[in-house]
């Protein structure tokens, strides 16, 4: 099917990026001194966080595409890309919670600049959807939506340095841009799972993408081909149609 | 309530018709038309800055009740104000662009020949000034009610953070107003939509505020936080500037 080519060889990559991620995470990366097992949650949560943080960047992106040439196969990628981080982004916070919990002791802690600038940002997307659902004529809601998820885009980065700035000290990072002070193994371990994240990110938006594309074509196909009446009028719906 | 809404459509084709050359008027002067006709709608309905202050003034009650104090100062008092300062604007948000949705208002101003960000700016800047006229009623009667310090040497950093802030809760209102009035629950999705967008700003507005309000030390807002603002406010007119034209075609 032309909607997903080249899915088969993604969906090998992805399988076995996320095996190689898992071995590496269970029998090579040496246990942390400090927190022990628990520990390993880091090799899927900052992924995910990473992953979702440049899915919403990416969903601006594409919304961008939109508005520049109106054609609604931009909406509807952008609107994946968006739906996609969404759910990661969830999965992220859950994950961070339970590292939080089992490394400081609380759910949530208010003095990690990431964990909080994070919340906010999901904060803003999870409106995305609420925002589409509320508009009727599909012309405008890929329009308004495509309009909020660009500001929403730019907001991320501006979001994350007001944050960071109000944080009266800031704690070690873990993390950062050169590789911090991770030793060399658990680099790897790292480096492997975030592409194997980013892999599945790209397989399932594929999916959800070559299920809506397909589900658009049958309709299209059933009206041509049984009459405009045959076809039950689309419900209100969030997603582009 | 008609005619004063068809004023600035009729104005400015009168404008066009009149010069030898039509000549659609610039973006400042139909800018200054769709202004003058908000203000002038507010003055004569009165309809949404006696709304705000009242919320405010409440909202400070409330607070003095829910914290149980009877002075704040310091970070408290700044959180308190601006907290309620972007709740209050909220209202203004909400009915920013009803009266154009509800009496055609969008279609007489997209059948003009006039730019389209004029609206925006227009927009914008009344939304500014209702901000301006509700702190100047709600300032005060926070400084009466609530604050423990004394206003008179902290007056000139409030003003300089307020305005700041204003700018951002006026350029992002707008925004967030003009996606939200075209939905279904615009009540609900502008509140939604611009709380987490002016998170920022009111982080920079709080702590900028928090230093000028604490009962000793200096009596001006860190640059940081000022600067962080400014920053927000900049990059969101931009923003604005760029976007907001998407949301007018129909």
């Amino acid at each position: 099917m032309s909607h997903a080519r080249g899915l088969r060889g993604l969906i090998f990559a992805t399988i076995a990026m996320t095996m190689a991620a898992l071995a590496l995470v269970f029998f090579y990366a040496p246990l942390d001194a400090d927190q022990g097992f628990v520990q390993k949650i880091f090799y899927i949560h900052v992924p995910m966080a990473i992953v979702s943080l440049c899915g919403f960047v990416l969903g601006a992106l594409l919304a961008i595409g939109h508005l520049r040439t109106g054609d609604r196969k931009w909406d509807l990628r952008s609107y994946v890309a968006i739906h996609m981080s969404l759910i990661f982004g969830v999965a992220a916070l859950i994950m961070g919670s339970i590292w939080a919990k089992a490394s400081w002791g609380h759910w949530w802690v208010w003095d990690d600049p990431t964990l909080v600038s994070f919340l906010i940002v999901l904060l803003l997307f999870a409106t995305y959807q609420p925002l589409r659902f509320a508009i009727e004529d599909p012309e405008r809601q890929a329009r308004y939506a495509s309009v909020f998820a660009v500001v929403a885009g730019a907001f991320v980065p501006l979001n994350f340095i007001a944050v960071r700035l109000s944080q009266g000290f800031v704690h070690p990072r873990v993390l950062t841009l050169t590789g911090g002070n991770l030793p060399g193994s658990m680099r790897l371990t790292f480096t492997v799972a975030v592409l194997a994240v980013a892999l599945l990110f790209a397989t399932l938006c594929i999916f959800e993408l070559s299920a809506k594309r397909t589900r658009i074509e049958l309709r299209r196909l059933r009206r041509e081909l049984l009459g405009d009446d045959a076809v039950a009028a689309l419900r209100r719906s969030a997603a582009p149609s | 309530m008609t005619t004063v809404r068809d004023d600035p459509t009729a104005a400015a084709s009168a404008h066009a018709d009149g010069a030898t050359r039509p000549r659609p008027p610039s973006s400042l002067r139909t800018a200054r038309i769709l202004l003058a006709k908000d203000l002038l709608l507010e003055l004569r309905s009165l309809e949404t800055l006696p709304a705000m202050a009242l919320f405010s003034i409440t909202t400070f009650v409330i607070f003095h009740f829910a914290l149980d104090r009877t002075t704040v100062s310091g970070q408290l008092a700044a959180g308190i104000l601006a907290g309620t300062l972007l709740f209050a604007s909220m209202l203004a948000i909400n009915r920013l662009f009803v009266a154009e949705r509800e009496q055609g208002g969008f279609d007489g101003f997209l059948l003009a020949p006039v730019d389209r960000t004029a609206l925006l700016l227009a927009k914008a800047a009344a939304l500014f000034l209702f901000l301006v006229v509700l702190e100047v009623v709600a300032v005060p009667a926070f400084a009466v009610l609530l604050l423990g310090p004394a206003l008179g040497a902290r007056l000139g950093g409030i003003v300089v953070v307020l305005l700041l802030a204003d700018v951002a809760l006026a350029v992002i209102g707008t925004l967030v107003s003009a996606i939200a009035v075209h939905t279904r629950a615009r009540d609900l999705i502008g509140p939604i939509v611009g709380l987490p967008l002016l998170i920022p700003a009111l982080i920079g507005t709080a702590r900028g505020l928090g230093s000028v309000l604490s009962a000793h030390g200096s009596h001006w807002p860190p640059g940081k936080w000022l600067a962080i603002v400014a920053l927000y406010d900049l990059v969101f007119a931009l923003l604005a500037y760029a976007v907001f034209d998407f949301l007018l075609e129909d």
